[in-house]
């Protein structure tokens, strides 16, 4: 492994875990498509700074972004509050006007500069080695690795001071507000983040694989634990497997690493979301299987418990009669009534079903919890 | 002068022609499209279909080896299509929210697709410059068999809705209550979403992946400022959505160097921003304007009120009375003076003397109807 | 037992969501011509039930028959009256165009309404009293016109049997008197009706038969003979509170603890 393929993989991993933090608030509180609009419009945040510095390298670049970001935000709300769009089309609308005016403003006025738009768009993080920070003379790492860090920290600082808040306003806005808490605060603050972040992280991975590393870590953690704690730090492992497994794969297959970071992180929501123990595709079935046993036998102890001493019950409760009135097919009628009597639920007398006393327990249980 | 030649450039120029048509055919097939969408809350459903197209439009290329633009199309549409089936699978049986599953799906297919096409671009003979324009659209590089292309499938997509229009808006309205009547609307939902895929297909080539979502939200979101009505909306939308596609393509066509998606997209949105400000009934500008006289009415009849409640207290109900009491009883909200001379004007008060003012007869039965409106 | 035919019968219906059970064993008996309300707490499944009913929901055990045949068969015999909340009234269309929705189950795929419908759906409008609002723009519309533009939607399908969920839910005076007009002419046609209600004290008024609901089927007969406090309480638990106890104290019944969302004002 040269020296350039490791400081690749360092800086693919700080601006995946990096996105990933602030992610789990969006996943967490239903803004994940806000994190779509922001990354395309800090665009012309760049943009708008760099004609007032005439810079690319200033910091008041990302300033400048950050602030487009929270405009963004702003008028997204704005459009929305006039009622006379949805807030999902006023998403739809903003973003996309910001976003083509950037790239307009960039092909018009800034063709010579390192601004351009597929690069805006797909990030080259192959390239992002190649632009050295020098410290008095000597190369001290890839500036993308000390931004990206610095982007890290911020939001590590962010989430460990703010923690409380963000939990509360994040789970209960109403009872934050009561608490003194503002949650248009909180709110605002964590765009900003989210706008920082996306900045930093465009510039190598471009603009819509930045929606991938900060919505794909926390969905996948968010099939996996209840835990706010908890999704965070899976959220970070996975995006950090995410980068690296998908340099290894770009490497490999000689293509874009970005995307190929976005794909394994795809693979590792896949994996999670068919195989994760409680609430994947897999437990979901096989519980269902399991339930539609124990809720056949629970149905049967209750139409049993239910005709129990009326006239009708001659009739309801003849085995073959009960598929007759559940609308069972006959061999899972069968099969239901074989595994109560198992598990002694019911007896069977000459042809009629009877509850034993575990049944009508079982019956009268699962009509109180029900209720 | 200029537009004279620029009508005949567009009947005459074989590109220009081209070019125009494209972007008509896709401003129609979107915005129509776009209109349910819209009404459905699923505006960024389109943002996740277009991105998703982009490993199918690849893969249908390494399969087949052509860059013609059906083949593409129809990979888009399975990819576009499998996205929705995907986000939808997840929505329903995990936890997941509808955002976060579109989020998801539309980078990670994304990403997919852009690890294709780079690893695409690696094959010989592989000129990228054709899938590479499916990412900001290259109105000016569409030939006149892509353009038949996007038309076969617009049409297609068009007379699906036709055929399934009161499928569709009972979807879009009470799907539940189409169920009742024994539709299946999964599958009617199935045929319009379909649909959609197609429509956003039509435009990728033109304005590609990024932006292509704008225009089946701006015409639609523009178009229902200006009417009430489900058929006008969508008729509107396509006249929008063409209208945008048209002047956009020209702009960008013209040499003008702009990228033809971005182009397109802001045209339409200055489509929307007016829409939202000068629409009758429900533009911002228009209420405004309701807002302040209904304002200005309130304050005219509060002042009416005042005068009758001194004249109700007087024996003589024409009695004139100072105009500084008037104030003293509207709490200083101010504008009494201009007040009272436009209730002067409609001749409900009288003006006594420099101070002093008095109801009119027309004046007092006007103010014993407001007063009694008020107490009801 | 069955003096009059029986509309609807519900046998051992149990339905699930999920892996949550939300009715379990419910038997329901509804004569033909009766209007017949459904009560119970929040979260009793009254608008389950209905649904199940209307096969909107695949029900994990049980009957239901329409006159004696399953839904499926029957489903032109049925009209519906989702809850008014449950559509956005900002859509793009009028009165008139709603109204005509009711027809479409009738016309089928592809086949577009014409003048036939719309003369039905003016008709329609004219007995809840909307035939003024044909043309308007159905957000401009109060909750109770909302809610007589549904039962309108319901009138032109030309059922047999009604189903209403929550038909008095936050409607003016007028619309009430309307409705309970209209539920009563309907009975009289020999229409049955079927509605879930929240109102307690208005039930024995308003309605024949009742269902006590939760979750399982606590009670179903004519008013007189179920609607008991004993049924009510053991539908409540001990959220109900009762003024009187005496006698037929039916009527003085009051939910002390509504919790949300209780009929008209």
């Amino acid at each position: 492994m040269s020296l350039t393929q490791i400081e690749i993989q360092l800086i693919a991993t700080v601006v995946a875990v990096a996105c990933a933090l602030p992610g789990v608030f969006l996943v967490l509180r239903s803004m994940a498509m806000m994190s779509d609009a922001i990354s395309h419009t800090v665009l012309l945040g760049i943009v708008i700074g760099f004609f007032i510095v005439e810079d690319i390298n200033s910091p008041l670049l990302i300033a400048g972004a950050a602030v487009m970001g929270l405009i963004t935000v702003s008028l997204v709300e704005l459009l929305n509050r006039t009622r006379l769009v949805q807030e999902d089309a006023a998403i739809g609308l903003v973003f996309p006007a910001l976003f083509s005016l950037a790239v307009i403003l960039i092909s018009r006025f800034a063709g010579d500069v390192h601004l351009d738009s597929d690069a805006v768009l797909l990030g080259e993080l192959a390239f992002a080695p190649f632009d050295r920070l020098v410290i008095a003379g000597s190369d001290v790492g890839p500036v993308a690795l000390y931004t990206m860090t610095g982007v890290l920290l911020l939001n590590l600082t962010f989430i460990l001071i703010f923690y409380k808040e963000l939990k509360l306003a994040t789970f209960d806005a109403a009872l934050a507000a009561a608490l003194g808490f503002s949650p248009g605060l909180i709110h605002y603050g964590l765009m900003g983040l989210v706008s920082i972040t996306a900045v930093g992280a465009f510039d190598t991975v471009g603009s819509i694989l930045v929606v991938a590393l900060m919505i794909a870590p926390p969905v996948s953690a968010y099939l996996l634990t209840d835990r706010l704690t908890t999704m965070l730090g899976l959220s970070a492992v996975f995006a950090a497997i995410g980068a690296i497994t998908g340099y290894w794969v770009a490497h490999w297959l000689d293509a874009n690493i970005a995307g190929s970071m976005a794909m394994m992180l795809g693979l590792i929501f896949g994996v999670v979301f068919l195989f994760a123990p409680e609430r994947g595709m897999v437990a979901l079935a096989q519980r269902r299987a399991r339930q539609k046993w124990e809720f056949a036998q629970a149905a049967l102890t209750i139409h049993l418990l239910n005709h129990e001493g009326t006239p009708a019950a001659a009739q309801e409760n003849r085995v073959e009669h009960l598929s007759h009135h559940l609308r069972w097919q006959p061999p899972f009628a069968a099969e239901v009534v074989q595994r109560a009597q198992r598990h002694g639920l019911v007896e069977r007398h000459n042809g009629y079903l009877a509850l034993t006393d575990d049944g009508r327990q079982l019956a009268r249980e699962t009509l109180m919890l029900a209720t | 002068m200029e537009l004279w030649s620029l009508l005949q450039d567009l009947l005459f120029d074989y590109t220009l022609r081209t070019v125009a048509l494209g972007a008509a055919v896709l401003g129609i097939v979107s915005g129509s499209l776009g209109s349910f969408a819209v009404l459905r809350r699923q505006s960024l459903l389109g943002d996740a279909m277009s991105h998703a197209a982009l490993p199918g439009i690849v893969i249908a290329f390494i399969l087949t080896r052509s860059k013609f633009s059906l083949v593409l199309l129809l990979g888009a549409l399975v990819a576009g299509w499998l996205a929705t089936l995907l986000m939808t699978a997840i929505v329903r049986y995990t936890r997941v929210k509808q955002d976060s599953a579109l989020g998801l799906v539309l980078s990670i297919f994304f990403g997919f697709g852009l690890v294709l096409l780079t690893y695409v671009q690696r094959i010989p003979d592989a000129n990228q410059a054709g899938l590479n324009s499916y990412l900001f659209g290259q109105a000016a590089a569409l030939l006149q068999r892509d353009v038949l292309a996007m038309a076969v499938l617009g049409s297609a997509a068009l007379v699906l809705m036709g055929l399934f229009w009161k499928e569709f808006k009972l979807l879009s309205f009470d799907p539940v209550f189409g169920a009742s009547l024994g539709f299946p609307m999964r599958l009617v939902d199935t045929l319009l979403t379909t649909t959609l895929v197609i429509a956003i297909v039509v435009g990728l080539q033109a304005v590609g992946v990024v932006l292509m979502s704008a225009m089946v939200v701006a015409p639609a979101a523009a178009a229902r400022q200006w009417t009430d009505r489900l058929s006008i909306m969508v008729l509107l939308a396509a006249l929008f959505g063409a209208l945008a596609g048209v002047i956009g393509a020209l702009i960008s066509s013209s040499g003008s160097g702009l990228a033809t998606g971005p182009t397109i997209v802001l045209v339409v949105s200055a489509i929307v921003t007016i829409s939202i400000f000068l629409a009758p009934n429900r533009g911002l500008l228009w209420r405004w304007i309701v807002r302040r006289r209904n304002r200005r009415r309130l304050r005219v009849e509060a002042v009416l009120a005042d005068l009758y409640t001194l004249a109700t207290q007087h024996e003589n109900r024409y009695h004139a009375h100072d105009a500084v009491v008037i104030r003293t009883m509207r709490a200083g909200q101010g504008g009494v003076a201009h007040t009272l001379d436009i209730l002067q004007e409609r001749g409900l008060v009288r003006k006594e003397d420099e101070s002093r003012w008095a109801l009119t007869p027309d004046g007092f039965r006007e103010a014993q109807r407001i007063t009694a409106d008020m107490q009801e | 037992m069955e003096e009059k035919h029986a509309a609807i019968e519900v046998a051992d219906l149990t339905v699930a969501y999920q892996e949550k059970p939300v009715l379990w064993d419910v038997d329901m008996y509804v004569p033909e011509g009766i209007l017949m309300a459904i009560v119970g707490p929040n979260g009793a499944g009254k608008t389950t039930l209905i649904k199940a009913i209307m096969g909107l929901i695949q029900p994990a055990a049980g009957q239901i028959s329409i006159y004696g045949k399953p839904f499926r068969e029957q489903r032109g015999l049925v009209g519906y009256v989702p809850q008014r909340g449950s559509v956005d009234w900002d859509f793009p269309t009028n009165v008139l165009d709603v109204v005509m929705m009711g027809r479409y189950g009738r016309l089928g795929w592809i086949r577009r309404p014409g003048r036939e419908e719309e003369r039905l759906a003016l008709e329609a409008l004219e007995k809840v009293g909307m035939a003024r609002y044909s043309e308007r723009q159905i957000s401009q519309l109060s909750g109770g016109q909302q809610q007589r533009v549904f039962l309108a939607r319901a009138l032109v399908q030309e059922a047999q049997i009604y189903f209403m969920d929550e038909p008095f839910q936050g409607v003016d005076a007028t619309t009430e008197r309307a409705i309970i007009t209209l539920l009563k002419e309907l009975s009289a046609a020999n229409k049955t009706v079927v509605a879930v209600h929240h109102d307690l004290q208005t039930v024995p008024e308003y309605f024949d038969y009742v269902t006590l609901l939760n979750v399982r089927c606590i009670a179903s007969g004519p008013v007189e003979q179920v609607f008991s406090e004993e049924n009510l309480r053991a539908t409540y638990g001990g959220r109900v509170a009762f003024l009187t106890a005496a006698g037929n104290g039916a009527e003085q019944v009051e939910p002390a603890a509504t919790t949300a969302g209780h009929g008209a004002i």
